[in-house]
């Protein structure tokens, strides 16, 4: 299904701000992270605001400011011209790349548009740009991208301007342009956020068509779990700049193991609870925490804490297939056997049932986990 | 019961594959007519949606219809003042009717309609012969200051955004300089420039001009920058639109709209500057050649027996001022979306 080495390796990526002045404050809103993007697959970063999602995926396509912030770690990708890691690349050599290798969906398709050129002209543009495409080919390329995203009538639509469009269009209209060149890898950051329920299925459902249908790598960041269970294969919590759970969705949902991915599961609110019943939030904010080097980060909202959690930091254990000690990680049985599933913690929470089951007996869900196990 | 389920099914999917191809024509074709519908009715807003939308605002406000009229009516006289002006705005037709040292003047009467000047010239072929001066001179002045101020400031600001360390340098010496400018009164620029150049009409327009350079640069630096931080920029990065398109496609138009609404302004602020330099005496040479400000200094002598003389060209430069003022504000106001409704 995919290949011995993955489309893409990020390997302890971090990201530190650092502010100006005689006296600078750090900031580090990466602190570490590592997953791996596969082909046709579609991999999760969750977590809530302010825990490092955005500017992990700025930081992978070369967008952060050049001023007052340093990346560290590597996140090397297989390019047509052998393998590199985007994070060393040349500025030249990145721009070359993204639109082409790499593309980006953003989450407010209004203000990502520009308000005063035609669609069409947006669009043509990055065919010009990395196909070489121009005048009426182009034009007739850019009819063709929109018409595969559901734009109908989209000759019509090449002319419009992105305030003459609804919501769903443009997002439509932005992931036509993100596709134009099929990308290997997309970065899609909460591009569901400023839709409404019914539009937010139907952009679901076409970003993961695209998936299938083109073998692209999607990494999609959000903080809803709808989403996640949806569309998601592979899946890493991150919480203040770490990643404290990676697993597959299936383990993730049945399983649960890290506090923080419990109390996010827990949090969600449930159509069959009774009337009346609270809401069971997790407690405090992400501003509430330690630093990672002095011990678990979201100790301070824990409900398991104890002393351990403060003594250093955790380390991400592997979890074994039954749930007990840590097993040796590593073999391809293992891993398309469900595990692979690993969290950062000392006091892991066992057999959590905090799941709405139905979210996971969900059509796509369930036909997707089949097709993962072949 | 269990055989109704296994036979009716069949004949639904065939019934679902056959009317699959109707159902979708229908459908598709309902779209279509929707989307001709639709066409037809934006055929007529085909074209930039905001600027529309901000004449429309401008129909109905009534300052932007007074700017407007005076405007088109300062236009109007001052493109088509050959066939407008009854005579000739030099000659001296009359020169044996006014004498200015015993205080005699011709005020307004059937031939000349606002009278004479002191050298017995017809004062309304002047007024408006003058008005194709100001307007030529309000108009190059305020496409020199657009055209310098816009090429700097848009450097400084696509630089500022796209150009890295470099370009956050470039940024900061262009507008250093433009900083000095500014520091400068406007007035006091252009005399030095008057002065360096040499009194002319070109040096009036080229001064005044050269006064509205930092605040063009200023402007549009400033949109630029604020635009180089949206969303859609960061998208076209994403997609690896070159930097130089995207200065030019992207944040470039965005920019551009109180740049164009402060050239309005400044025809106004260009329109009085003009006529001080003439006053000044920077003007023109030709003394003959009727000017709003020379006309004014013209007249400061005779201001005790013959007022009007000043009272013409003053009321003309500060109406048609206001003119392009309101239409400038209107503008603004129409173009604001903080202000719109």
């Amino acid at each position: 299904m995919s290949s011995s080495t993955p489309l893409l390796a990020v390997d302890e990526l971090s990201v530190v701000f650092r502010g100006r002045g005689s006296d600078p404050e750090e900031v580090r809103a990466v602190d570490g992270v590592s997953f791996t993007l596969e082909e046709g697959r579609v991999t999760g970063l969750v977590g809530e605001s302010g825990c490092g999602k955005s500017v992990t995926s700025l930081a992978l396509m070369g967008l952060l400011p050049d001023r007052g912030v340093s990346v560290g770690g590597s996140a090397v990708m297989r390019l047509p011209g052998g393998e590199a890691d985007l994070l060393k690349l040349s500025q030249r050599r990145m721009r070359d790349l993204r639109g082409s290798q790499l593309a980006m969906i953003f989450q407010d398709p209004l203000s990502s548009l520009n308000p005063v050129v035609p669609i069409g002209r947006q669009v043509t543009e990055i065919l010009r740009r990395h196909r070489g495409l121009r005048g009426s080919k182009a034009s007739k390329e850019a009819a063709d991208l929109l018409y595969r995203v559901g734009i109908p009538d989209p000759t019509r639509r090449l002319r419009e301007y992105p305030h003459q469009l609804s919501g769903g269009m443009r997002q439509r209209a932005l992931i036509a342009m993100a596709v134009a060149c099929r990308p290997r890898l997309m970065i899609a950051d909460e591009p569901t956020t400023a839709l409404d329920v019914t539009i937010q299925a139907q952009i679901l459902e076409l970003l993961k068509d695209l998936v299938t249908e083109e073998g692209t790598s999607l990494l999609m960041i959000t903080h809803d779990l709808g989403v996640v269970a949806g569309l998601c294969d592979d899946i890493n919590v991150l919480y203040a700049g770490r990643a404290v759970e990676t697993a597959r969705r299936a383990p993730l949902f049945a399983d649960p193991t890290h506090p923080y991915t419990v109390g996010l599961l827990g949090s969600i609110p449930r159509l069959d609870a009774p009337r009346g019943e609270a809401l069971t939030p997790i407690r405090g904010s992400v501003n509430d925490n330690i630093a990672w080097t002095d011990g678990c980060a979201f100790a301070p909202r824990c409900d398991h804490y104890t002393m351990e959690c403060l003594q250093g930091p955790p380390q991400l254990v592997t979890a074994g297939a039954g749930g007990g000690a840590a097993a040796a990680d590593g073999g391809a049985a293992d891993r398309a056997a469900g595990a692979g599933h690993a969290y950062r913690c000392v006091n892991p929470v066992r057999h959590a049932d905090v799941v709405d089951r139905t979210v996971l007996e969900s059509p796509a869900v369930v036909g997707d986990d089949e097709e993962a196990q072949g | 019961m269990p055989t109704t389920p296994s036979s009716q099914n069949p004949s639904r999917a065939e019934d679902a594959s056959d009317a699959g191809g109707p159902l979708l024509g229908r459908k598709a074709a309902r779209v279509d007519r929707l989307a001709e519908l639709m066409g037809e009715r934006d055929e007529s807003g085909h074209g930039s949606g905001i600027w529309r939308t901000a004449f429309a605002r401008m129909r109905r406000s009534p300052m932007a219809i007074t700017g407007a009229v005076i405007v088109v009516v300062f236009v109007a006289v001052a493109l088509l003042s050959p066939l407008i002006a009854p005579y000739s705005p030099t000659s001296q037709a009359w020169g044996d009717e006014v004498f200015p040292n015993q205080n005699i003047f011709v005020g307004p009467r059937g031939e000349n309609w606002l009278g004479l000047d002191n050298l017995g010239r017809d004062q309304f072929s002047r007024m408006v012969v003058g008005a194709r001066q100001t307007l030529m001179v309000g108009v190059v002045a305020t496409l020199v200051g657009f055209g310098a101020g816009a090429l700097l400031g848009g450097a400084a600001g696509a630089a500022s955004v796209l150009g890295g360390r470099w370009g956050r340098q470039l940024d900061n010496v262009v507008m250093r300089v433009i900083d000095m400018m500014l520091a400068l009164p406007t007035l006091l620029l252009a005399v030095t420039v008057a002065a360096l150049v040499g009194p002319s009409l070109t040096t009036v327009m080229i001064a005044v001009g050269v006064a509205q350079v930092p605040v063009f640069a200023r402007l549009l630096r400033g949109a630029m920058i604020s635009q180089g931080n949206r969303d859609y920029v960061l998208a076209a990065r994403a997609l690896g639109v070159r930097k130089r398109r995207i200065a030019l496609t992207h944040i470039l138009p965005n920019s551009l709209g109180p740049v164009i609404v402060q050239s309005t302004l400044t025809l106004a602020t260009a329109i009085i500057d003009a006529a001080a330099l003439s006053y000044l005496g920077l003007g023109n040479p030709d003394p003959a050649f009727p000017e709003w400000g020379t006309m004014l200094a013209d007249a400061q002598r005779f201001l005790s027996s013959a007022p009007q003389l000043a009272v013409y060209p003053a009321l003309a430069i500060i109406v048609t001022a206001l003119g392009f003022t309101l239409l400038g504000e209107a503008m603004r106001e129409a173009l604001d979306p903080k202000l719109r409704k």
